[in-house]
């Protein structure tokens, strides 16, 4: 075969399922090449068929698929292979890696034995052998003493060493390809850059090809030679990194590329009264252990937190995942027990109990992040939003709730005759544009938002950042704004506290902050979230 | 004054003509559920299997007008009565007992002569001693009788059958008679409407006890939880047969002291199942939003955190149910169970075993349960596929 023929050549790919005699179709004709040693980015929202293309080069989607087209990888039909030729192929030719460090490793078994199962089902014999194999890998992939890690079960990895471990899996047996499904997402920022540098070092040394799935534009822009911009199962465009990016054709792409939430908050009036002050905030898990069950100590989850809302303004709380952020949020909303003083207008709220926190509720109201956990999916939508209104108006009668639902819906951008459908009928962003008229329908003063965009679409994320900021404005709204994602924040906060370990690192007015970080911390968190190569793995 | 331009925001919003969609009617299934009826429909047995029980179950509740030793309706010297509903002494029929033998010649006779009766399909209850048997108790079903044999009982009732023909002649009895001379038909319907009943109540009971504490200690967890899975633990190392039949020699069990006692047993079945599940369901997100929205622990253990143990309730819930039944055929056969002369399966059952030459009672009996308990695991499974969270997603 000639050095330059691609090392995998895809045409005119079409899958779809069959489910209750509907056909959905998936992925519809899509073609692509990848040359060995380049990499390829598959970029698209969720629901655009990148993962499916993915799983079908290795011949992995579940039974119910119709793959038509064809799959040519080192000059050999995919899809004319038998499961046998596939198996063989699978791990010593094509590996993959997926976004859920969590799960993707069996938590029965220690890294020694995952990595060796691999290399000994292509090949590999001698149980010495293995191991000196299994450490070079574990080397390549920069988990710090792999001799003595051998043994370690996946829980006592961090997610980010999960992930490299997963790498390590996926190229011990040097293969010519590797897909790597959305392999950061999952991951924090600081860690995300970590194992994008790590995964463009070792495509370099090994001169292995990658097929790199992602959502993350950013991302895009740091690690691949060409990119495929997808939607709805079909490549609208396709071509080099630096073009695409730069000079965007097609309109979805340049879509795409203005979704990221631009833009700063709103000015803030520094003489807005304060709505809610906490001070030296801590909520401490005690350990107990022995027959006694005696307190040895504690997770201090938030440990001596200060912070202060005021009317109409956003506070946005940055941290990774860990860092105590969301149990803050919980703490002050006093669905969690926690020390120290919480006044809300000028009242201390933390000694109430539920009796009298009750009517205070109305008026600080909580939004989560995954909008599929947050709405139960046995009520319809008019139920879920009336919820509270008929306990915190119960003078209200059935149609003027209606009513007002509906009113909600419209303010949250949603069509208010779907009231009777229920959650599952609804995509990401609509949820949570439900959950978002869960609160505002009782009219609150203060919103916790708890991540709210992080699982939704890029340009879904840009539609709920604004909707949050004409609520703002329409209704005088004051939000604590939980995130782990910056570029979301800045599009947000007035004021900033960054939290690491339930402390604060630093805190301040948002432009300040954005413009100069002072703590090591702080530097690090920026430079990974908005310019990924600049960060020492 | 930002709190003015505020309300006069959302006035001018409320004016708008937002369209409010009309309520929707209160007994519509929501999608879930018809998607639910759909996929147990889909299971074309457990579909079936539900119809053929539900038929034989409210035929059995209307048992009384269709398999009975007394009329359904009669008319005597100009008057109405109704039989199967009032108890009229033989005195309003020329004779002197306090209840009346509807199946007596004399009073037969005697009604007849001024008025008529509308009788029921079989006329015998399940406590019918049916006293002019062609063959000694346990008599075969009549029609596999001799002809010979027939035509001796006939011949002593006064009637004169033509040849071949003397079997016609008598009153059947479809599935014979037990040892006590009852019709078999009359006890399996009664038998029947007797154990689905049991069962029903003890299951559902057993599944209400259950599911309460199941989601009392799911939901709070804690102390409760520690202290309530230890009783439970202790509570179901009690041996149940022991205590039953110490308990029925003491007092003679009915109807409703078998049923408290399976029922101090049988309520620990659920409790794990519905734990396991409200221990999941109190960290959901939308269990908090319930929270920070203000709703009550009751409120929101009902409204949010049960329908997610009830999926598992439900589907449990068929399969309960035989194992009520069983206990209950298992104790008559024992001869711990119902009082004696009630109609059981179990007690046919056992007269099945006593009485080996006469293998209708064992067969009428073994096929009557069979028959009931195989419905009831279809319809376990089709529930089950039905409530299968994979079909309705996947």
């Amino acid at each position: 075969m000639s050095e330059s023929a691609p090392l995998l050549e895809v045409e005119n790919l079409k899958v779809s399922f069959i489910q209750n005699r509907i056909e959905t179709i998936a992925v519809d004709g899509v073609s692509f090449a990848l040359q060995r040693g380049r990499t390829l980015a598959l970029v698209g929202e969720s629901g655009s068929g990148k993962s499916v293309t993915a799983l079908s080069l290795a011949r992995l989607l579940p039974s119910g698929a119709k793959v038509s087209g064809s799959i040519r990888f080192n000059g050999a039909s995919i899809l004319d292979n038998s499961e046998a030729q596939m198996r063989a192929l699978r791990g010593r030719q094509m590996t993959m890696v997926f976004q859920e460090p969590m799960s993707s490793l069996n938590p029965l078994h220690n890294i020694e034995k995952q990595i060796g199962e691999i290399l000994e089902l292509h090949g590999t014999r001698g149980a010495a052998n293995i191991r000196a194999r299994v450490i070079e890998a574990l080397t390549e992939v920069g988990i710090p003493d792999p001799a003595a890690r051998l043994n370690a079960l996946p829980h006592q990895l961090s997610g980010g060493q999960r992930q490299r471990v997963m790498i390590a899996m996926a190229l011990v047996n040097r293969p010519p390809l590797f897909i790597a499904d959305e392999p950061t997402t999952a991951l924090d920022v600081t860690v995300q850059a970590q194992i994008l540098k790590l995964l463009k070092e070792l495509q370099a040394k090994l001169g292995i090809a990658m097929l790199f799935i992602t959502h993350d534009l950013g991302i895009v822009r740091k690690i691949a030679d060409d990119v495929a911009v997808m939607q709805k199962g079909r490549i609208v465009e396709a071509g080099r990194t630096i073009d695409i990016l730069s000079h965007p054709q097609h309109p979805y792409t340049q879509a795409l590329l203005a979704a990221e939430p631009k833009g700063r908050a709103l000015p803030a009036s520094a003489t807005a009264a304060t709505l809610l002050k906490v001070k030296d905030l801590r909520v401490w898990f005690p350990i107990k252990h022995g027959l006694l069950r005696k307190t040895i100590g504690h997770i201090k989850a938030v440990d001596g937190i200060s912070l202060e809302v005021r009317e109409g303004q956003t506070l946005g709380v940055v941290g990774e995942s860990g860092s105590g952020k969301t149990t803050l949020g919980l703490a002050i909303l006093r669905l969690i027990r926690s020390q120290g003083p919480i006044v809300y207008l000028g009242r201390d709220i933390s000694t109430l109990d539920s009796r009298a926190m009750r009517p205070l509720r109305r008026q600080m109201q909580v939004v989560f992040q995954d909008p599929f956990g947050s709405l139960s999916p046995r009520l319809s939508v008019m139920q879920i939003v009336e919820e509270g209104l008929a306990l915190q108006n119960p003078h209200l009668t059935a149609i003027q709730r209606r009513e007002r639902v509906a009113e909600a819906l419209a303010h949250t951008g949603l069509d208010p005759a779907s009231m009777d459908r229920f959650p599952h009928e609804f995509s990401g962003g609509q949820r949570q544009r439900i959950a978002i008229a869960r609160a505002v329908v009782l009219e609150p003063k203060f919103i916790v938002l708890d991540e709210p965009t992080s699982a939704l679409d890029m340009s879904v994320q840009a539609q709920i950042v604004e909707l949050l900021r004409g609520l703002q404005v329409s209704h005088g709204l004051a939000y604590m704004f939980i995130s782990h994602d910056l570029k979301v924040v800045r599009a947000l906060a007035n004021d900033l506290i960054i939290m690491k370990a339930g402390k604060v690192v630093e805190s301040g007015p948002a432009a300040q902050i954005f413009d100069n970080p002072q703590t090591p911390y702080t530097k690090a968190l920026f430079a990974a979230a908005f310019n990924i190569e600049a960060v020492p793995g | 004054m930002f709190g003015l331009t505020r309300a006069l925001i959302l006035k001018r919003v409320r004016f708008e003509a937002v369209s409010v969609a009309p309520v929707p009617s209160r007994f519509a299934l929501s999608p879930i559920n018809q998607r639910r009826w759909r996929n147990f429909r889909a299971n074309k047995r457990g579909y079936w299997s539900l119809w053929l029980f539900m038929a034989m179950f409210v035929l059995s509740l209307f048992a009384n007008f269709l398999v009975n030793d007394r009329p359904v309706l009669m008319s005597y010297k100009g008057e109405w009565l109704y039989p199967v509903f009032v108890n009229y002494p033989e005195t309003k029929f020329g004779g002197f007992l306090p209840t009346t033998d509807y199946r007596d010649p004399v009073v037969q006779k005697e009604i007849d002569a001024d008025g008529w009766m509308i009788w029921p399909p079989i006329r015998f209850s399940y406590n019918t001693h049916k006293l002019d048997l062609p063959t000694p108790a346990p008599s075969a079903p009549t029609w596999t009788l001799k002809d010979a044999t027939c035509r001796a009982a006939a011949l002593q009732k006064g009637l004169h059958p033509a040849p071949g023909h003397a079997c016609g002649a008598l009153e059947w009895n479809w599935l014979g008679t037990d040892d006590q001379a009852r019709d078999v038909v009359a006890r399996l319907v009664y038998g029947f409407r007797i154990s689905v009943l049991f069962g029903l109540i003890l299951a559902t009971l057993s599944s209400f006890i259950g599911v309460t504490a199941g989601a009392v200690q799911g939901y709070y967890g804690g102390k409760i939880d520690l202290v309530m899975q230890r009783f439970i633990e202790v509570w179901s190392a009690l041996p149940q047969l022991y205590l039953l039949i110490i308990v029925a020699s003491v007092i003679a069990p009915n109807f409703f002291i078998l049923l408290g006692i399976l029922l101090l047993f049988s309520w620990v079945s659920l409790v794990h199942v519905v734990r396991a599940e409200c221990l999941r369901a109190r960290n959901f997100e939308y269990v908090n939003a319930a929270r920070a929205l203000g709703l009550g622990n009751r409120a929101i253990l009902v409204k949010h955190v049960l329908p997610n143990a009830m999926v598992a309730t439900i589907t449990f819930l068929p399969f309960i149910l035989n194992a009520s039944i069983s206990t209950l055929t298992a104790l008559d056969f024992l001869g711990f169970g119902l009082p004696p002369g009630s109609p059981s399966l179990g007690e046919l059952l056992l007269q099945g075993k006593s009485n080996l030459q006469a293998p209708w009672l064992a067969l009428a009996g073994f096929v009557t349960i069979a028959l009931m308990l195989s419905l009831l695991v279809f319809i376990g499974e089709a529930v089950r596929d039905a409530f299968d969270p994979r079909k309705n997603f996947g």
